[in-house]
């Protein structure tokens, strides 16, 4: 796109699935992947006569989401159903919140890449709204010759749809935000993040406009993008059409689309006439929700430690740079991992990051694991860390305990006995290996004493290997200055 | 308050309903008196009052999130028109 011409002006809408058991009005089960329609009750099913009830805990979700995003929580929230007909939606409407929503105006500050390489800029992006709502079911429509089928297990699951201010300007903004609010939701428990289940999906309103025109142009609405990198590729696609169409005379119509991961495009849904009109009124069934500034504060102080809170003290507290905490209170998981390492290890907190940041995490990619599936706990890695810290084991034998630890071996101490690694920190046998070291290399002895100092590492090396790596390096460095001085 | 004629055929459509063309006319009548009826309300003063959102002045109970309904596909399907794998059959609709 000519950036020196157009401007994008993005909104999004996210659907997130709260992580109850039970449904947002009823009993029924909301774990996903059961076989169709087992987890469909008559509250689902929309049968006559059935009331909703709301869940406790998806309420207490919504209220921890506002909290999290420093927004208004409502104390008196409406919901209403909103009208439309389609298969998945036994009742003709679904339950939402409209003119009262559980959370009102709140931010997210997101970190975008500094210019030129520079500090990185913070930016933030406002949030309009958070509303609770039910999900509804699923069509599919390949398998059944001019029929549709539908499974209705997940209608009623509890979702809060997070509305964002149009501040968004590009499509790397747009992933900006999607995962640092997709990190927050997992962050705070409300959430299980899981974007091919479709606990998180997403919503993205684009227009654009003249570079410095005010007036926004009229947007398109793609729908349902369920990864970050389909979200990005869906709305520089549509950044990209919109201009053409403008720059061609033609006028962008407001409509929904839909994004076609095989092609990259986004195609017009076949346009559903009057959509938008969902004769939206309270829902007679629920009564107003009241949640009192008591509860409220009682649950803000369930709250846990907010990633860019912990980011922030993983710095000051232990020393780190930006980066190395950055990476570590990335989940909360492997936050509270690095934690109980730097903690019970007496290793020094930049040391910790290392081992987990670089070895841990690069092995658990391998492996297709994640730091809660991790083999190596973090009292293992401790124990390791201790190890080093006694120099009962140097940092290179270190690697090795790692990789044995990582096989199952046991503990570091279990394996450091079972393979002799223990370090030798004795002097005199130190000494004795560096004497032989020098008897056996006469040439490079003298060498080295007429001036050649690079011959120094060779000699580290040799005494390393005759040692199978077990010598103390400051050792072997301290006695190797003394022994080849001339 | 009164209704036209185009407005009666796109409420109807909304609500699934059909309705006959010669019907139109006095339903958009009768609607329009309903409407009159209801509109009487705007001459109240209202300024500074909440708007009520449930003629009960009660709040919304919470059930403990907890599964209660068992399985019972079998029953709630036995009555459905078409079924398969499970799943209701419903004639395709494609978007």
């Amino acid at each position: 796109m000519n950036s020196n011409t157009w401007e994008a002006v993005i909104g999004l809408e996210v659907h997130c699935q709260l992580r109850t058991k039970s449904k947002i009005f009823t009993g029924a089960a909301t774990e996903y992947g059961a076989a169709p329609n087992t987890q469909a009750d008559p509250v689902t099913l929309g049968m006559p006569g059935v009331l909703p009830v709301l869940n406790h805990d998806a309420l207490q979700m919504a209220v921890k989401f506002g909290l999290a995003v420093d927004a208004e929580v409502a104390e008196r929230s409406v919901f209403a159903r909103k009208h439309y007909f389609y298969p998945d939606l036994p009742k003709g409407y679904q339950i939402s919140q409209y003119e009262l929503p559980i959370v009102g105006k709140g931010h997210l500050d997101i970190e975008l890449p500094g210019e030129k390489g520079g500090e990185p800029v913070v930016k933030r992006i406002g949030i309009t709204r958070a509303h609770m709502e039910e999900d509804a079911g699923k069509s599919l429509h390949e398998a059944f010759p001019g029929f549709t089928g539908i499974d209705l297990n997940r209608a009623g699951t509890p979702l809060i749809e997070i509305v964002s201010e149009p501040d968004i300007r590009s499509a790397a903004e747009a992933v900006a935000y999607l995962k640092k609010l997709h990190q927050l939701v997992v962050y705070i428990g409300i959430c299980d993040g899981n974007m091919q289940e479709g606990s998180f999906r997403c919503d993205a309103n684009v227009s654009v406009r003249r570079r410095g025109t005010e007036k926004f142009g009229t947007r398109t609405e793609t729908k349902n993008v369920n990864s970050f990198r389909y979200v990005e590729k869906a709305i520089e696609y549509e950044i990209e059409r919109q201009i053409e169409v403008i720059e061609g005379g033609g006028t962008i119509i407001q409509e929904t689309r839909l994004f076609n991961p095989d092609t990259g495009e986004t195609r017009a849904m076949r346009s559903k006439e009057n959509a938008n009109d969902y004769r939206y009124f309270p829902d007679p069934d629920l009564l107003p929700v009241v949640v009192e500034r008591s509860q409220i504060e009682a649950i803000r102080a369930t709250m846990p430690e907010l990633p860019e809170a912990k980011r922030l003290r993983f710095v000051t507290q232990y020393g780190l740079p930006k980066y190395d905490a950055g990476v570590l209170t990335g989940e909360s998981e492997l936050a509270d991992f690095y934690e109980v390492v730097v903690k019970s290890s007496g290793a020094d907190a930049k040391t910790c990051s290392n081992w987990i940041t670089t070895d841990l995490l690069g092995a658990l990619n391998k492996l297709g694991k994640d730091i809660t599936t991790s083999p190596i706990t973090a009292d293992m890695l401790s124990g390791m860390l201790k190890r080093i810290v006694d120099k009962t084991i140097s940092g290179k034998i270190a690697k090795d305990v790692f990789e044995a630890m990582l096989n199952g071996e046991g503990d570091a101490d279990t394996i450091i006995k079972a393979k002799g690694l223990v370090q030798i920190t004795d002097d005199s046998s130190i000494i004795a290996t560096i004497e032989k070291v020098m008897a056996d290399s006469p040439g490079q002895l003298a060498d080295y004493r007429s001036g050649k100092d690079k011959l120094f590492g060779f000699f580290v090396g040799q005494v390393m290997k005759a040692t199978q790596g077990k010598a103390n390096p400051d050792a072997v460095n301290r006695l190797l200055k003394e022994k080849l001085a001339p | 308050m009164s209704l036209s004629a185009e407005q009666v055929r796109q409420v109807a459509h909304l609500a699934r309903l059909e309705i006959q063309p010669e019907q139109v006319e006095h339903y958009a009548g009768q609607l329009s008196r309903i409407l009159d009826v209801v509109g009487q309300l705007a001459q109240a003063n209202t300024e500074g009052v909440t708007p009520m959102a449930h003629p009960l002045a009660m709040v919304q109970r919470l059930r403990p999130d907890v599964v209660t309904e068992p399985d019972r596909r079998a029953d709630y399907q036995a009555h459905a028109p078409s079924v398969q794998d499970g799943l209701f059959l419903v004639p395709k609709v494609i978007e």
